[in-house]
Order: C-alpha cells, then sequence, then structure tokens
C-alpha cells in the first residue's frame, strides 16, 4: 500500500466490526429511547409525542422491582467476592502445575446451558429434593421449610451463574502480583496478615473491580434466575422488561424501564471508567 | 495429575527441613491446606448442578417431570436422536453458534489488530465502543434491538438471532485478541522487518502464529457464549427456536431427560476440546523449554 495512504489501513480494520456494533448496539438504543417517548398501540402505530412523563410514571410504578434488583446485585457481588477471592488467590499462588487445569475446573461448568444449569439448581433446592429432602428425613429440617421461592434461592442462583465473571478477572490481577514484592514485605517484619492487606489486596484492586461490575451488571438485569428459581415476590427488574417487550407488547414502557436501568448502569460504569481508565478495562 | 501431585509433596518435604512432624509443623502444614481444601469444595459446589444434570440424563421418570430418582437407564441416548422437536432446536442453535463465531472472529480479530498495533484519532471512541456492549445487561441489549426490529418491521427469526449473537461476540473477541497482543514482544516483528521481510510477511510468518492461540481462543469463547445465549435471543427469536428457548419453554410443563442427554454431551464434547486445547499447549511449551537455546 502506497505511504500516503498508510493511515487508513486501523480504519479499514475497524469498519467492519464498527458499523456493526454501530448499527446493532448504538442504533438500538437510540432507537429504544424513542420509542420510550411515543405513545400508541401494538394494533394502532405508535406516534412521538415527546411523552417525557412517563419516566416518572415507570419509576414509581417499578421502584419496588428496581431497588429490589439492586439490592440482590449487591448482594450477590460480595458473595462472588467471598467465594472467589481465596479461590482465585489459590489458583494464583499455590496452583502450581496444577494452575491450568484449576481454572478450567472454574470455567468447564459454564459450557453447559445457562438454563439447564439454573433447572438444575431448581432440583437441588426442591422442597423435597436431594438436599432439604434429605435434612428433612434425618429431622434437621422442619418439613415446611423451603429455599425454592424465596429470595435466597434466586440470590444463590445468581451466585452461582456468576461466580466465574468474579473469579477469572481477579486471578489475572493476583497472578501479575509479583510474590517477591510480599516476600519483601514479610523480610521487613511485616506479618502474614499485614503482607497480604498492605500488598497483595491493593495490587488486585483492578480485578476487583473488574469482577464487580462483570457481576453486578448481569445479576442487575437478569430475569432468568428469577423466574425459575423465584416467586412473584422476587420479581426483579429484567422480569418486568422481559413481560412488558414480550407479553403484554407495551413497548414505550418497557423501553422507557429499559432506558432506565440502562442509564443507570452507565453512569456507574462511566465513574468506574473514570477511576481505573477505560483501557485497562478492555486490556485485563 | 495424581502423578504431577508427588515431586511437588516430595520437594515441599525437602524444603521444609527434615524433622516435619513436629508439633509447629504439623499445625503450618494443616494451615496450609486450608485453601487447597476450600478450593475444592468450592469445585464441587461448581459441579453440583452438572452432575444432576448428568445423573438425571440416566433416569427413567414416570411421567413428565424429571424431578425424581425413578431407576437407571440408558434409553434417552437412544430415543433423543429420534425427537426432532428437540434436535430440531439443537441444530438452530449449532448454525447460529457456527456462523456467529465466524463472523464475529473475524471482524473482532480485525478491531484487536487495528487497536492494538495502531496509532490513530478515535482510539478511546472505539475503546468505550467496545467495551460498553459488555457493560450492558443482556436484557438491554435484547430490548433495545428488539425495539430496533420492531421500528423497522423486520420479521424476526435466524438472521435477527445472527445479527444479535455478532453483535454481543465481538467485543469478547477484541478483548480476548487485544491481550493475546498485548503480551507479545514486538521486537520479534522488528526483528523479521529488519531482516528484510514486508509488512505482510512479518504478519503472514511472525504476528498470525504468535496471536493465532488468542484467536482460537476468542472463537471458542465466542462459540460457547452464542450456543448458551437466552436472554438476548429471546428478544430477536421471533418464532424461530434455539434450544436454551427451546429448554426453558417446556420447563414450565416439565423437561424431558432428553435434554439432559443434549446437556451432557455438549458438556462432555467442550470439556474434550477444552482438555485437547490444555495438553496441546503443555506439549507446546515442553518442546519450546527442551529446544536448544
Amino acid at each position: 500500500m502506497p505511504r500516503r495512504f498508510r493511515w487508513t489501513v486501523p480504519y479499514l480494520f475497524l469498519v467492519p466490526g464498527g458499523l456493526w456494533l454501530l448499527a446493532f448496539f448504538v442504533v438500538p438504543m437510540v432507537v429504544m429511547a424513542s420509542v420510550s417517548l411515543q405513545q400508541g398501540s401494538l394494533a394502532q402505530g405508535y406516534a412521538m409525542t415527546f411523552n417525557f412523563g412517563i419516566y416518572a410514571e415507570t419509576i414509581a410504578r417499578w421502584s419496588s422491582q428496581f431497588l429490589r434488583s439492586i439490592e440482590y446485585a449487591v448482594i450477590v457481588t460480595v458473595l462472588t467476592v467471598l467465594i472467589g477471592y481465596p479461590m482465585a488467590y489459590t489458583i494464583a499462588f499455590r496452583g502450581g502445575r496444577a494452575k491450568n487445569i484449576l481454572l478450567l475446573l472454574v470455567i468447564l461448568p459454564f459450557f453447559t446451558s445457562f438454563i439447564i444449569r439454573t433447572l438444575s439448581w431448581k432440583l437441588l433446592l426442591a422442597d423435597n429434593g436431594i438436599v432439604l429432602g434429605t435434612l428433612k428425613e434425618w429431622g434437621l429440617l422442619d418439613s415446611g421449610f423451603r429455599l425454592i421461592a424465596t429470595p435466597i434461592a434466586v440470590i444463590s442462583g445468581l451466585t452461582y451463574n456468576f461466580l466465574p465473571f468474579m473469579v477469572l478477572p481477579l486471578y489475572v490481577a493476583l497472578e501479575k502480583v509479583d510474590p517477591r514484592l510480599i516476600e519483601a514485605a514479610n523480610d521487613l517484619y511485616a506479618s502474614r496478615v499485614q503482607g497480604f492487606l498492605r500488598v497483595t489486596l491493593p495490587l488486585s484492586l483492578p480485578g476487583l473491580f473488574a469482577g464487580s461490575l462483570l457481576t453486578f451488571i448481569p445479576a442487575v438485569g437478569d430475569f432468568v434466575n428469577a423466574q425459575i428459581l423465584g416467586s412473584p415476590d422476587t420479581t426483579m427488574i429484567g422480569n418486568v422488561i422481559e413481560r412488558l417487550f414480550l407479553s403484554n407488547n407495551d413497548y414505550p414502557q418497557a423501553a422507557a424501564l429499559g432506558f432506565i436501568l440502562m442509564a443507570a448502569i452507565l453512569a456507574m460504569v462511566l465513574v468506574y471508567a473514570r477511576l481505573i481508565g477505560s483501557d485497562k478495562l478492555t486490556t485485563g | 495429575m495424581s502423578a504431577g501431585a508427588v515431586p511437588i509433596e516430595a520437594r515441599a518435604r525437602t524444603a521444609s527441613g527434615p524433622a516435619p512432624l513436629n508439633r509447629p509443623n504439623l499445625r503450618a502444614r494443616l494451615g496450609r491446606m486450608v485453601l487447597p481444601v476450600y478450593t475444592g469444595l468450592v469445585v464441587i459446589y461448581l459441579f453440583l448442578p452438572i452432575a444432576v444434570m448428568i445423573a438425571f440424563s440416566f433416569n427413567n421418570p414416570a411421567g413428565h417431570q424429571n424431578i425424581t430418582w425413578q431407576g437407571f437407564t440408558v434409553e434417552h441416548y437412544l430415543s433423543v436422536w429420534g425427537r426432532p422437536d428437540i434436535t430440531g432446536p439443537m441444530i438452530t442453535s449449532l448454525a447460529v453458534a457456527l456462523v456467529s463465531t465466524v463472523l464475529a472472529t473475524t471482524l473482532g480479530t480485525l478491531m484487536g489488530l487495528a487497536l492494538t498495533r495502531y496509532e490513530f484519532r478515535g482510539r478511546g471512541l472505539t475503546s468505550t465502543l467496545i467495551f460498553l456492549p459488555m457493560a450492558s445487561p443482556e436484557v438491554i441489549l435484547g430490548a433495545s434491538l428488539l425495539s430496533l426490529f420492531v421500528s423497522v418491521g423486520v420479521q424476526r427469526g435466524f438472521l435477527t438471532i445472527l445479527i444479535a449473537h455478532v453483535m454481543f461476540n465481538i467485543s469478547y473477541v477484541v478483548v480476548t485478541v487485544r491481550a493475546r497482543i498485548a503480551g507479545f514482544n514486538r521486537t520479534l516483528e522488528e526483528a523479521a522487518m529488519d531482516l528484510g521481510a514486508t509488512e505482510w510477511t512479518t504478519f503472514r510468518k511472525v504476528t498470525f502464529p504468535l496471536i493465532f492461540p488468542g484467536i482460537l481462543a476468542a472463537a471458542l469463547l465466542a462459540f460457547a457464549l452464542s450456543i448458551d445465549d437466552y436472554v438476548i435471543t429471546t428478544f430477536a427469536a421471533g418464532a424461530t427456536r434455539t434450544f436454551p428457548l427451546w429448554v426453558f419453554g417446556v420447563s414450565r410443563i416439565g423437561v424431558p431427560p432428553e435434554v439432559n442427554v443434549l446437556g451432557t454431551l455438549i458438556f462432555v464434547v467442550a470439556g474434550f476440546f477444552i482438555l485437547v486445547n490444555v495438553w496441546l499447549q503443555r506439549r507446546s511449551a515442553a518442546a519450546a523449554r527442551s529446544r536448544p537455546t
């Protein structure tokens, strides 16, 4: 290629994928925003009326589902950190030759369909299933005790399904920590706990940030876990959006809800990106 | 694995001195066991639902509901192939996954190369454009696509599912490929150029072989994400049924054991490919070590 056209090379590489994302990610977002401001019905068609009032109406109507989703997603994120951090730490520092195998064991279960996995959880948590049934038979649990259709079931399903999104970024961050730094801290009379708190933990923060985003975001919008494992009392905002779009065909209200959720998450991500730099997020 | 564990154990013993059984040492050794044991428990937790899925693929349920253990049978491994209502959606899923993987891997690899190999105006914006779909909940991606399809008046079906899958896969491909490109030494390319290779030859003989494992990993990830997707697909599908959509649809009346059979088979095949991949990596790493320097 002649030298004076060299500058076009990166753009040529970017154009096909970039256009795809523009046409099927950016444009749909704009369309969704515009649909939310329209009024009408599926039968008679929709007309743009700049009906901004729908946003106040929507927030008022679905605020409890919104708050519940955020509450569940926060709990799930904390749980995945508690379960995942020691595991990522062990794989990174103690994995030895088994490191790759252990990482595989983390990922392998997720090559089974999300739906089938969640249905299996339903079996495990069932009122008289393998776990509860046995415990009830032994008299360790009251026969009326149940997990399915409770918030605990939904949260446990979400935690299970999104755990690898926490473990993998944490592992990547911990793996980069130079063990000599920890040795140096120990040589300087830091206890093992101090060494962890003042060397390892701060160095793993980028992984913790990335993992929290990757867990919180899908958890807050999920509706599969709440639908399979929950009850009407555990309805999350994703369930509402799905139902309004696909069953009720109430497009404006569904679009408004989607737009509010997206805006809330975007605001959060931008703050995060400012804190650690968006380049870091995509290079891992 | 057990063969590999022996020398590590032996090394640990020689390192910790000749008297491993006095009290503080025993305590320290027990203390060192906590994390590995914990990790083992988490792995068991991760595999619990998989074990249930596999077990119930061998169950012989009486009615519609495959939820209590009735008896062992391998019958469903044979009968599943005569159930076009199950294999049909599976074939749709495989077709979508294959085509979307090829498209997304091509588009994403090009973008990854542009972002790591070139300085240009609009890099930050491009990075953000790639990052945002990953930062959006699937329900939003699906809902916004549905808004578009409804507004334009497109018939939803195979093509719209494909469009959606390529869209969400591109970002994951870029991230995976980029990590691989960022990880290798640029001086190798410079050496090739210094030795008179053209830019294209350098790419073909040096860059591409080096980033190929990254491209392969990206393609595997894209395939896995695509074949498994429920949320976005449900918005883009119309009347077309992929495997996850079909399973979710029947889950209310009861999931037939044939679904567990297909789930088990996918799991086994995926596991096999991954293990082969790891084995190949280990072998090439061992070959690289034994090569004279």
